[in-house]
């Protein structure tokens, strides 16, 4: 499972950052948004891969038998605040397309 | 917490929550409730900040246990000198802001008494969180605003800029978590406090992964700081903003100056083992290239705003290069200029606008702007005329004002960026005896270069701005705009003529950052409230 998460992470972020560099602002939100899903990934893989563990404690248990919750309470976090922020992204990019009339990151079409 | 004067220090954060939002429920056209309840928060804010700077000379670490939860488990707020300094200079900031905003600039955007409400509150909450994943959220309140407010008054330029600075700092967000995540990983905890007692207890095998965070984590506080390379974004997105907009985004730079100066000294001072100076010389060669990045921009810009932009990567510069030298004398020096630069930077910004405001190729989209979004509809008519009285002898002032943030900026005598430079310098070439490493020497050149490289450009702006003209108009400025660049400048000389009583205080904040053992203690051993104490308050 290791080996799966590691890859998954990966391939998300070599694909993320390879489209954050691309020169249309759709391509960059996209990136952004693929970036945001690998670091979502990667907070719970810090908090140690386990499956089929409960993250709550109850009184006396061993603790080795249970999944680290705060990661995931992290990742909640994290998830909200990316979406709020690609959605207002998502407007500047509109609104920058309105007012330029390109969609290039830079508000003109690079001379050929 | 049987003292309600310890609420205090939850304020700074609740009051602009609770402002912002009830700006928010009011209609567009209610905009002067908005407006005199937007000052009344932000006045209030300033006397809290102040009240909290009075507070901490009795007990310099007051802890807030939010949810009551101990500190390691719960998170904490914090107000030492360091937190109180900073409140006061955001409140300070954010009230000349608004002042001059509420002349004419608030009408040219909505919400946006709301946005700069949820700015000061993450601006403050960044300041006093002991978390570092609080410290994440607060950033990205403090950004979302941001990104509000750098758009507003719209306008292609502004666009532009400000997408740019939407995805840089969204991919530097990232960064932050990525760094957050592996020091969890590695130390299993994110209470600041706490990681302070764990880094130095790491195992060997576990040292590597937090080293690696702490790196990533920097470099997303770098480029909020704008340090060469991470700082192209800056001057642009400055200059395109709308200058009382640009005024307050002087202090969120300084943010990313404060997490690296609190984090890097209380993680890796002398006393955390094997980690001790962590990337120092990196932090000491990027602060340089900062400073001579900025220098080579401010003597390059066309434009006031540009000028301005570049003024503040060599502030960041200074700042990060005096920082790394880890000493308390350095830092207690570099901590005044902090205040003296982002003072004069604030004052520069807004006096821009006045020195070109007939100029302004932005001054006729602030025109169309505000015809869009003003109030053709509304009850009140337009108050152009009634806002302030317009103030004679306009240029004179203007001048002068130039003249002192210019002096400011360079860091000539009288004025007090002269004795924060002396401060620096002075602690850097230490007594007759001492020897003086080859990077001290680096720093002292480069700081003298950047300051004659400033007074070359700001001259040279003046005299093109002030006396080339031949047929240029005097501007109409009122009171109520010039009043918060007088008093950002009369700061200035408020902290220059009391420059011993401030750098007492400088000197024991420079001591607690460099001895941290006083913090750590003070969170981790602060009880909760038990209820009967509660009850007792009430």
């Amino acid at each position: 499972m290791e080996l799966v998460v590691a890859l998954g992470i990966g391939v998300l972020v070599s694909s993320g950052v390879w489209l954050l560099l691309r020169p249309r602002t759709f391509q960059v939100i996209i990136g952004l948004s693929l970036l945001s899903y690998a670091v979502n990934l990667f907070i719970v893989a810090m908090g140690r891969l386990k499956t089929d563990a409960p993250p709550v404690l109850s009184a006396g248990a061993d603790v080795a038998q249970y999944t680290d919750p705060l990661p995931q309470a992290l990742v909640l976090t994290a998830i909200v605040i990316s979406f709020a922020t690609t959605a207002l992204f998502l407007v500047v990019l509109l609104a920058s397309r309105g007012l330029t009339g390109t969609d290039h990151v830079d508000g003109r079409e690079p001379d050929a | 917490m049987s003292n309600w004067l310890d609420h205090l220090i939850i304020v700074p954060v609740l009051l602009p929550l609770l402002a912002g939002a009830a700006t928010l429920l009011l209609e567009e056209r209610h905009r002067r409730t908005k407006a005199v309840i937007n000052l009344a928060s932000t006045v209030a804010l300033l006397v809290v900040a102040v009240a909290l700077l009075e507070r901490v000379r009795t007990e310099p670490i007051s802890v807030y246990l939010l949810g009551n939860w101990p500190a390691p488990f719960g998170i904490v707020l914090v107000a030492d000198h360091l937190a109180a300094l900073m409140l006061t200079l955001t409140g300070a900031l954010g009230l000349a802001a608004l002042l001059f905003a509420l002349a004419r600039w608030h009408r040219a955007g909505l919400h946006v008494h709301a946005l700069f409400q949820f700015m000061l509150m993450g601006l403050n909450g960044a300041f006093l969180t002991g978390d570092l994943f609080n410290l994440f959220v607060f950033f990205e309140v403090l950004l979302a605003a941001s990104y509000g407010l750098v758009l507003h008054g719209s306008g292609t330029a502004r666009v532009k800029a400000g997408l740019h600075y939407i995805a840089i700092n969204l991919a530097a967000s990232l960064l932050f978590l990525i760094g957050v995540a592996l020091i969890y990983g590695a130390a299993g905890t994110l209470n600041m406090a706490d990681l302070a007692t764990r880094v130095p207890a790491l195992a060997a095998a576990d040292r590597p992964l937090l080293q690696a965070g702490a790196a990533i984590l920097g470099i997303a506080f770098l480029v909020k700081a704008a340090a060469w390379p991470l700082c192209f974004w800056l001057p642009t997105t400055y200059a395109a903003a709308s200058p009382p907009v640009a005024a307050l985004l002087a202090i969120t730079s300084k943010v990313g100056v404060y997490v690296i100066l609190r984090l890097w000294l209380l993680l890796f001072g002398e006393h955390s083992g094997a980690s001790a100076q962590l990337g120092g010389d990196w932090l000491l060669y990027l602060g340089l290239a900062t400073l001579l990045y900025g220098a080579i921009g401010v003597l390059g810009s066309q434009d006031l705003a540009r000028l301005g932009g570049y003024s503040v990567l060599i502030s960041s510069g200074t700042l990060l290069a005096a920082i790394s030298v880890a000493d308390p004398a350095v830092t207690a020096g570099a901590l005044f200029y902090l205040i003296s630069s982002t003072l004069a930077v604030s004052a520069f910004f807004l006096l821009v606008e006045l020195a070109e405001r007939d100029r302004l190729a932005g001054a006729n989209i602030l025109a169309v702007t505000l015809e869009a979004f003003g109030d053709p509809d509304d009850e009140l008519p337009i108050e152009d005329e009634e806002v302030g009285v317009a103030i004679p002898a306009t240029m004179a002032l203007v001048g002068l004002s130039f003249i002192g943030c210019g002096l400011l900026l360079a860091g000539l005598p009288p004025l007090s960026g002269f004795v924060a430079k002396f401060a620096i310098l002075s602690a850097l070439l230490g007594g007759p005896g001492d020897s003086v490493s080859i990077t001290a020497w680096l720093l002292l050149a480069a700081l003298i270069l950047s300051g004659l490289f400033t007074i070359i450009a700001m001259t040279r702006s003046g005299v093109r701005t002030f006396w080339a003209p031949l047929d240029r108009s005097v501007p109409r400025v009122r009171l109520i705009e010039m009043a918060p660049i007088a008093g950002l400048l009369f700061l200035c000389v408020l902290l220059t003529v009391r420059a011993g009583s401030v750098m007492g205080y400088l000197q024991t904040t420079a001591e607690a950052l460099h001895a941290p053992q006083a913090y750590v203690q003070g969170v981790l051993s602060m009880p909760p409230t038990t209820v009967s104490g509660r009850e007792a308050s009430s």
